[in-house]
């Protein structure tokens, strides 16, 4: 392949990555490695250093929106990613001691779950507000989110099994070159009962801390060629600005939706890159 | 200043940073086609670079030759350093609100960073 077809082919490939990513906080790295590896046969460690470079744009690029429609929480995300940057720092560490494809294996089954669990249990959307638990009035973690017009009023709960799933996410991160947005939902959404788009705009924010915690290894082992992120930073930056302007105006039933099929998509591919021993 | 102008400067800053970073990686890759359009790149096997794409003084030094994976290197150099600067920027933030315990919570997130970057380099 050429240079400039190589360049177009995985720029156009991360523009659509950056696209998901930002819409579901998922970040595109889940999307950019299947696609490079499978697709190109780039080596697993080009296709990884490229998506880490992928996360930290989707999540830097992404935030200024963001925040903007005052969605994100800065103090839910900067206390939880003391458990996901000391998490991708372990996780890096365990990267060479640890089989990866059990965990991946695992973790596939984890994630089907959530998806299910996302598609199948009604929306915490229209539930009254939920007051904040002892832990999270502490920490001050409740906020006020724009919803039908007006700013609606929501607490934090179970902060202590949202920061043990939060060190989940940061492991496999480091493990992997994913930003692992997909656990950082759950942990907000699921288990610390926080609205789901202040779960997902929140978690697109924290992505990107989390990431950097791992990026300086990926650079001193080579993994980030330039030839490789340069199309893959730039698509997927595209890419991320679309899909924050989109997110803004889109029902939350369809978020869900795509953020279930994003999911099981990244479960099957965990489980059978974990099974025939590629991850 | 409250959490909401303090998300607001922060999501500037995160998005100067990123286009800085891409204006250095469209310069750099401009340069890289215009010299090596018709060459055939594969990424099949994994190579170990040379150290100059691989430290940061490596890759200053080959930005400032105008060596174009050097220009390309450095603005995803930048584009990482971007989630380090917001850490910063929450520290002074939650500082200018006399919120000491979330200035106690980013400058452990902060101390995190630097160690595994620090280690790296």
């Amino acid at each position: 392949m050429t240079a400039t077809s190589f360049t177009l082919v995985v720029g156009v490939i991360a523009a659509l990555a950056g696209f998901l990513g930002a819409l579901t906080g998922l970040g595109g790295g889940v999307v950019i490695v299947p696609a490079l590896t499978l697709a190109l046969g780039v080596d697993m460690r080009y296709a990884i250093g490229a998506s880490l470079v992928s996360v930290i744009a989707t999540s830097s690029g992404a935030a200024a929106a963001y925040v903007r429609e005052g969605y994100s929480n800065i103090r839910i995300g900067m206390f939880l990613e003391i458990a996901t940057t000391i998490g991708a720092v372990v996780g890096a560490f365990l990267a060479g001691r640890f089989s990866t494809h059990v965990l991946a294996i695992i973790f596939g089954l984890v994630l089907l779950q959530a998806a299910y669990q996302t598609v199948f249990k009604g929306s915490l959307e229209n539930v009254t507000p939920v007051e904040s638990d002892a832990l999270g009035r502490r920490l001050r973690m409740g906020g006020t989110y724009p919803l039908d017009g007006k700013m609606q009023e929501y607490g934090v709960r179970n902060v202590p099994a949202g920061f043990g799933l939060m060190f989940g996410a940061g492991a496999l991160s480091g493990l992997l070159g994913i930003g692992s947005g997909a656990v950082k939902v759950i942990a907000m959404d699921r288990a610390m009962h926080i609205p789901f788009k202040v779960s997902t705009t929140t978690s697109n924010f924290m992505i990107g801390v989390t990431a950097a915690a791992s990026a300086g290894v990926y650079l001193s082992r080579g993994y980030i060629d330039p030839r490789v992120a340069m199309p893959v930073m730039l698509g997927v930056l595209l890419g991320a600005f679309l899909g924050s302007k989109v997110l803004v105006h889109a029902p939350v039933r369809v978020l869900r939706i795509v953020f279930a099929v994003v999911i099981v998509a990244l479960a099957i591919e965990m489980i059978v890159n974990g099974i025939v021993g590629r991850i | 200043m409250d959490d909401r102008r303090l998300e607001i400067i922060i999501g500037n800053l995160l998005r100067a940073g990123v286009l800085a970073a891409a204006a250095l990686v469209i310069a750099g890759g401009i340069a890289f086609l215009a010299a090596h359009h018709g060459d055939h790149i594969s990424f099949h096997n994994f190579v170990l670079s040379g150290s100059s794409l691989r430290t940061v003084q490596g890759i200053v030094a080959s930005a400032v030759h105008l060596n174009s994976e050097g220009l390309m290197q450095l603005g995803l150099l930048l584009l990482i350093a971007t989630p380090v600067a917001r850490v910063i920027m929450a520290v002074f933030g939650f500082s200018l609100e006399r919120d000491w315990m979330y200035v106690a919570v980013s400058l452990i997130v902060l101390a995190v960073l630097l160690a595994s970057l620090t280690r790296a380099a």
